[in-house]
């Protein structure tokens, strides 16, 4: 795995940034999440000290909400929209088509790649919609997909 | 080499999403090559989304558009001298007369893709700040009056006057308010707040600055959802660029009214763009939803009166400010006044945004906006506000858009998204999905919705098995009884509206995969 665990010093930074409000909770996790990909343990335990919240607080917080992954990613995310709008434009079969051509299945990584679903990118006059690592990509047919996983992989 | 030629390419997420940015970085080096002299501004959307990317070059006035540019015409169009407007198969002629533009009622997003989001000179150019400083001149009343007259209701989907909300607001006594804006646009086949945070940014921003000087709130915040990442990047830019220019901060252009925004980010929630739920989330809780009463307007983000406003609803402020509240009115019909932005999604040959007055049919979007399914086959379902919306046959498509015209079939318009199906699909599948999606997103307080959702797809899944299918049916329907009688939100209240809407018009699907003993 590639996605570090983040430190506390980088940790406490961020929660500095965000005036260590405890009001703050959802904005310093999705900073901690975009840096790192993910929450720790250690990271819950680390916020629970600094925003004076019960561990159990913060998390609650990090397991309500689906961006605030509990488990480190691959080092590239694909996302694909699960939504009505994509569905209407072969959504379902571009998201078996990504689970064959990855070899995993959502919520699931393989050879460093994590895919997920997303539940609407806005991009819904150019289904079916993908993001990848952050970027939205419309009209994505089965040939486009592979292109741009290709893309990545070159990358590295 | 006449004058420096402007060129304007959409920095919008749909447009980007299939290659604006390769586009302006081509069109850059190409000018380079050949030594012409362009200034290239990266506008937002005209929401003729079927045509992105669409470039367009400023000829002497004229703004000349090319659509679905690829980054692989930029050479022939330069060498069919489209800087100067030259022909070339992508030209569309002046963006003023195409025809998916020139007839909207362009009231809200008037400001999209014309002018540059990012410049205060431009904004300023066309109008900007002018209705907060009316708001100034003629005092928070005369707002408040504006917006009453007007009939403008919450275009985030409840429909609620917003006159009356911001009434309350004022009228409440509190040393702090708030005023809160929803940019949680969660509805699949929606995208016009986002739109228009990237296509005027500061427009929202006047509009929320004027809807705190009205009811007395010197604090906004935006809660846009973390799924627009370049939406963040836009509006974080026009934010600091009202600040920079003194339209947000202390004593705003010597009025003597203080006014700031803060902007967050959501987390993948749906449930979020609730407006309870949305409060619960600005505090840095879960996104679970409150009882309501209170009103937010009398306690809202951390207790205090908080106006809770869609994108939209603000943005459509500034122009009844400018222009007054009947000029609003007399569009629309019934107590549906004014515009909707329309967006035209899923299986359409010509998507995107269409900002019309309230009166029109479905059928006119989808067949003369909309060119019919991008498929070409049969439309068979429309999906109309979001996926708590109904499922509208074709039959169903003479439907005027009207808010109680709609509630009258079981339907809504919600935030105006349109989600079109052609005859491949299996509604007894969208009907499930209603339920799964409920099950995935359902914050959990309330029964109904967090375990009502999970029986319904399995229920589902035994009427599609052909298990006991009449008996399943009736339990199917006892359950949305439940679920929309006893939820604490739309969640779990209307995710039976799009399961029934399947139940009516399209029941033929449960029975293809034939019955089981």
């Amino acid at each position: 795995m590639v996605a570090p665990r983040i430190d506390r010093e980088t940790t406490n930074e961020i929660v500095r940034q965000f005036g260590s409000k405890p009001e703050m909770l959802v904005q310093i996790l999705q900073a901690i999440v975009m840096r790192s990909g993910w929450v720790s343990e250690e990271t819950i335990r680390q916020l629970a000290d600094e925003l004076n919240l019960s561990r159990a607080d913060v998390f609650g917080v990090v397991t309500y909400y689906h961006d605030f992954r509990r488990e480190p990613p691959g080092e590239h995310i694909v996302k694909i929209c699960q939504a009505e709008a994509c569905q209407a434009m072969g959504g379902r079969e571009l998201t078996d088509h990504a689970r064959r051509s990855l070899g995993a299945g959502l919520h699931e990584t393989k050879d460093d790649v994590t895919l997920e679903p997303v539940y609407c990118l806005g991009n819904c006059a150019c289904a079916p919609a993908v993001m990848i690592d952050g970027k939205t990509h419309g009209r994505v047919t089965q040939l486009r997909f592979d292109e741009l996983v290709g893309a990545i992989k070159e990358r590295r | 080499m006449t004058s420096v030629r402007r060129i304007y390419v959409p920095r919008e997420t749909s447009s980007v999403s299939v290659g604006a940015d390769d586009v302006a970085l081509e069109i850059a080096r190409e000018a380079k090559r050949s030594g012409t002299s362009i200034e290239l501004i990266r506008n937002g959307s005209w929401g003729a989304t079927w045509l992105e990317p669409l470039v367009e070059v400023d000829v002497d006035g004229t703004r000349i558009a090319y659509g679905n540019v690829a980054a692989s015409d930029v050479p022939t169009l330069f060498a069919a001298g489209f800087v100067e407007g030259g022909e070339h198969e992508r030209r569309l002629g002046p963006i003023m007369e195409v025809d998916y533009l020139i007839s909207q009622d362009r009231w809200t997003f008037w400001r999209c893709g014309l002018i540059d989001p990012l410049s205060i000179e431009d904004f300023r150019a066309h109008q900007g700040f002018t209705a907060l400083e009316k708001a100034f001149a003629d005092g928070a009343d005369a707002v408040l009056d504006a917006v009453s007259e007007s009939g403008l209701r919450g275009r985030g989907g409840a429909g609620f006057p917003t006159g009356i909300k911001w009434r309350t607001v004022a009228e409440t006594p509190a040393g702090q308010k708030y005023i809160a804006c929803n940019a949680d646009e969660g509805d699949s086949g929606t995208f016009s707040d986002r739109m228009l945070m990237e296509g005027d940014p500061l427009g929202l921003i006047e509009s929320m600055a004027i809807a705190g000087f009205a009811v007395g709130a010197n604090k906004g915040y935006i809660y846009l959802r973390s799924e627009y990442p370049l939406t963040h990047a836009i509006l974080s830019r026009a934010l600091d660029v009202a600040r920079e220019s003194g339209w947000l901060g202390a004593n705003i252009q010597d009025s003597g009214f203080d006014f700031d925004v803060e902007l967050h980010l959501g987390a993948g929630s749906y449930v979020c763009g609730e407006e309870t739920a949305m409060l619960e989330s600005l505090e840095g809780k879960k996104g679970i939803v409150r009882y309501k009463p209170p009103l937010p307007a009398h306690e809202g983000l951390f207790g205090k009166p908080t106006v809770v406003n869609n994108v939209v609803t603000l943005a459509s402020v500034p122009n009844i400010v400018n222009l007054g509240g009947e000029r609003y009115s007399q569009m629309g019909v019934n107590r549906s006044k004014g515009t909707l932005a329309f967006q035209l999604a899923g299986n359409i040959k010509r998507g995107g945004l269409v900002e019309k007055s309230f009166g029109i049919s479905l059928r006119e979007l989808i067949e003369d906006w909309g060119g019919g399914t991008a498929s070409g086959r049969p439309v068979k379902a429309v999906q109309v506000g979001g996926p708590l919306g109904a499922y509208l046959s074709a039959a169903q498509l003479d439907t005027p858009l009207d808010y109680e015209a709609f509630a009258d079939i079981g339907a809504m318009i919600g935030h105006g998204g349109i989600v079109v199906f052609d005859d491949t699909v299996n509604m007894a599948q969208q009907a499930r999905f209603a339920m799964e999606f409920c099950a995935i997103e359902s914050c959990g307080k309330c029964t109904p919705c967090r375990i009502g959702s999970t029986r319904g797809v399995e229920v589902i899944d035994r009427i599609i098995a052909g298990e006991n299918r009449e008996e399943n049916y009736d339990l199917l329907v006892e359950l949305c009884d439940t679920m929309e009688g006893a939820s604490l939100c739309a969640m779990g209240g209307m995710t039976p509206y799009p399961v029934r809407s399947v139940l009516k018009h399209f029941a033929e699907d449960f029975a293809s995969s034939g019955d089981r003993p």
